[in-house]
């Protein structure tokens, strides 16, 4: 018999639809940009630069969004674009998720020694400001995607650890936990089937949003001309080549941005969404 | 011979000279439900824990033996004292909100540990499950072992987790409290239902408490402590006829009264605390001789 509380349902909530809907979108444009691009990403035309969207008077037919100051296709561009952004959201984002979380959970659960050892290197690697040691890190490293990859990984790994050392500890601390110890339990089993699952939605909120600073990391580093070679369509060298024309052709500027923006708002409200969908406890 | 067997057991702080624990020693008889009394921070949660080897990190046993079924826990490595205590004890814990793994079934909480510990089949653990929520008066078994815990009462927990405790069959349960977080009228059901459960099973419980109108319904014995001092360690039938030190008479006095409900409050007075201060600080003392002519 359970008690008097109703049956919640719980409906998919408009910003999961959404949220879900564009990625779902990007990922496809992603893959299947080499066959939908209207234009070749690369292609130059000097004649035809910097023709506004297709609503406007003396737009170029065939180029949908316009065309930059070279006469690339701008839709075609951010097509091409939307597979680094999400390469890099991806890998960089999981690896980060991984790393970071597991060196959280080890600390906030295991305590001692390890939890010192963890939450001094988190402390140390918060000092230093992000954009200028990722800006370092490529310098050091040479620009590409593993560079930006491992940078990403490199700098926020934190973010994921002491989220996770606090909910760890918090969770650490309840009966349940004694109960584990007490049934002879190991740590570690006790940290996987006890802990974990209740740090998992967190786990989630804070991937997704990961993936989206990632997007955004990647967009500065092409934005300061620091992601992989230039000849490269990305979100962030769109912007920044954009941003010199923005006077005469704003839609150099604008689409790239907006899709930056829509991309990472995405994200975390997908984040957000699965954890109130699936997360057994309505927090 | 005792069941459990707690001689001179003391605690401390890491690193810090702040003794938790002042050589206790209790003893519990196999079936007999010992109570643990004493005020806030006066180390009764502590016995409990380190019996169970659930101290927090930041606690160290300094010294003594805890006797565990002719064994002493301490001397024991690690891993076989934990596999020891899972097979001889278990825990019904204080808050019965936060005792249950929230993002986790009932079911596989009650049977895992039948599972692990006993290496029972899977198809028995459940059978087994069934009939112990239906012991602690659960009325619809199945669908509560499909629950989340959030879907159920603070009681109805009470009672899967005293199912839980009673079933691996475990010797001794150490009960932290097990009322103090349920309202009065759930509390007088879940006494009972311990007694009860207690009585068929003819398991020893260390029953920790600072209630002592809860240890008179279920104890037969008592340790009243103070400061991780054993103050007094007698029947419940020698207690309630005339507890023999001052502050057991103070901490009884000061128990509100049924028969008078508006009857203001009666702390345990000063001059009793500071003798009983003094005591601790002379049983220090006494310790830290002997320690130095060893």
């Amino acid at each position: 018999m359970l008690d008097g509380r109703a049956r919640i349902t719980r409906p998919w909530s408009p910003r999961l639809v959404l949220s879900g809907s564009w990625l779902t979108l990007l990922v496809a444009a992603a893959l299947l940009a080499p066959w939908i691009a209207p234009k070749d990403p690369l292609a130059q035309d000097l004649f035809l630069g910097r023709m506004p969207p297709f609503w406007a008077t003396g737009a170029e037919p065939g180029y949908y969004l316009g065309t930059d100051s070279l006469g690339r296709d701008v839709l075609s561009r951010i097509l091409f674009g939307a597979r680094l952004a999400l390469t890099v959201a991806l890998i960089a984002g999981s690896l980060t998720c991984i790393i970071g979380a597991t060196l959280g959970l080890m600390a906030g659960f295991l305590r001692g020694r390890v939890d010192v050892l963890i939450s001094r290197m988190i402390d140390i690697w918060m000092a230093f400001p992000p954009v200028l040691f990722s800006i370092l890190l490529i310098a050091v490293l040479g620009p590409g995607l593993i560079s930006i990859i491992i940078a990403i990984v490199v700098i926020d790994w934190t973010r994921f650890a002491r989220v996770i050392r606090a909910e760890a500890m918090a969770q650490g601390a309840m009966d349940y936990v004694a109960s584990a110890t007490v049934a002879g339990r190991t740590r570690l089993s006790t940290m996987l089937t006890e802990i974990l699952p209740n740090v998992l939605p967190t786990i989630v909120v804070l991937l997704t949003l990961e993936m989206g600073i990632s997007v955004i990391v990647e967009a500065i580093l092409s934005f300061v001309n620091l992601s992989i070679s230039t000849d490269d369509p990305t979100w962030g060298g769109m912007i920044a080549e954009g941003r010199t024309s923005v006077y005469q052709a704003w839609w150099v500027l604008v689409f790239p941005l907006v899709t930056l923006f829509l991309t990472v708002l995405s994200f975390s409200q997908l984040g957000e969404g699965l954890k109130d969908r699936y997360d057994p406890v309505l927090r | 011979m005792s069941f459990l067997s707690i001689r001179n057991l003391s605690a401390s702080l890491k690193g810090r000279p702040d003794r938790i624990l002042r050589a206790v020693s209790l003893e519990v008889a196999a079936g007999e439900v010992r109570g643990l009394v004493g005020e806030s921070g006066a180390g009764k949660s502590m016995i409990g824990k380190a019996v169970l080897g659930t101290l927090p990190q930041s606690v160290v046993i300094t010294g003594g033996q805890i006797i565990l079924d002719g064994t002493d826990l301490l001397t024991l490595p690690p891993a076989v004292r934990r596999t020891r205590i899972g097979q001889l004890c278990a825990l019904i814990p204080q808050d019965p909100l936060t005792a249950l793994n929230p993002s986790r079934r009932i079911g596989p909480q009650i049977t895992n540990r039948l599972v692990d510990i006993l290496r029972w089949s899977r198809r028995d653990a459940q059978t087994r499950a069934r009939d112990l929520l239906a012991e602690v008066q659960i009325s619809d078994p199945d669908r509560v072992m499909r629950s989340y815990p959030h879907e159920l009462s603070g009681g109805m927990r009470q009672r899967i987790l005293i199912a839980s405790a009673f079933a691996a069959e475990p010797k001794l349960i150490v009960a932290d409290e097990p009322t103090t977080a349920l309202d009065v009228t759930v509390q007088k059901q879940i006494l009972k239902l311990i007694a009860d459960m207690q009585a068929r099973h003819g398991t020893a419980i260390l029953f920790v408490t600072h209630d002592l109108g809860v240890v008179s319904k279920v104890c037969q014995s008592l340790s009243v402590l103070y400061a991780g001092l054993v103050l007094e360690d007698t029947s419940i039938r020698d207690f309630f006829a005339g507890p023999r030190h001052a502050y057991s008479r103070a901490l009884l006095a000061a128990t509100p009264k049924y028969t008078d409900p508006d009857g203001s409050l009666t702390p345990v007075p000063e001059s009793v605390i500071a003798a009983t201060r003094a005591e601790v600080a002379a049983a220090d003392d006494a310790m830290s001789d002997r320690g130095r002519n060893v």
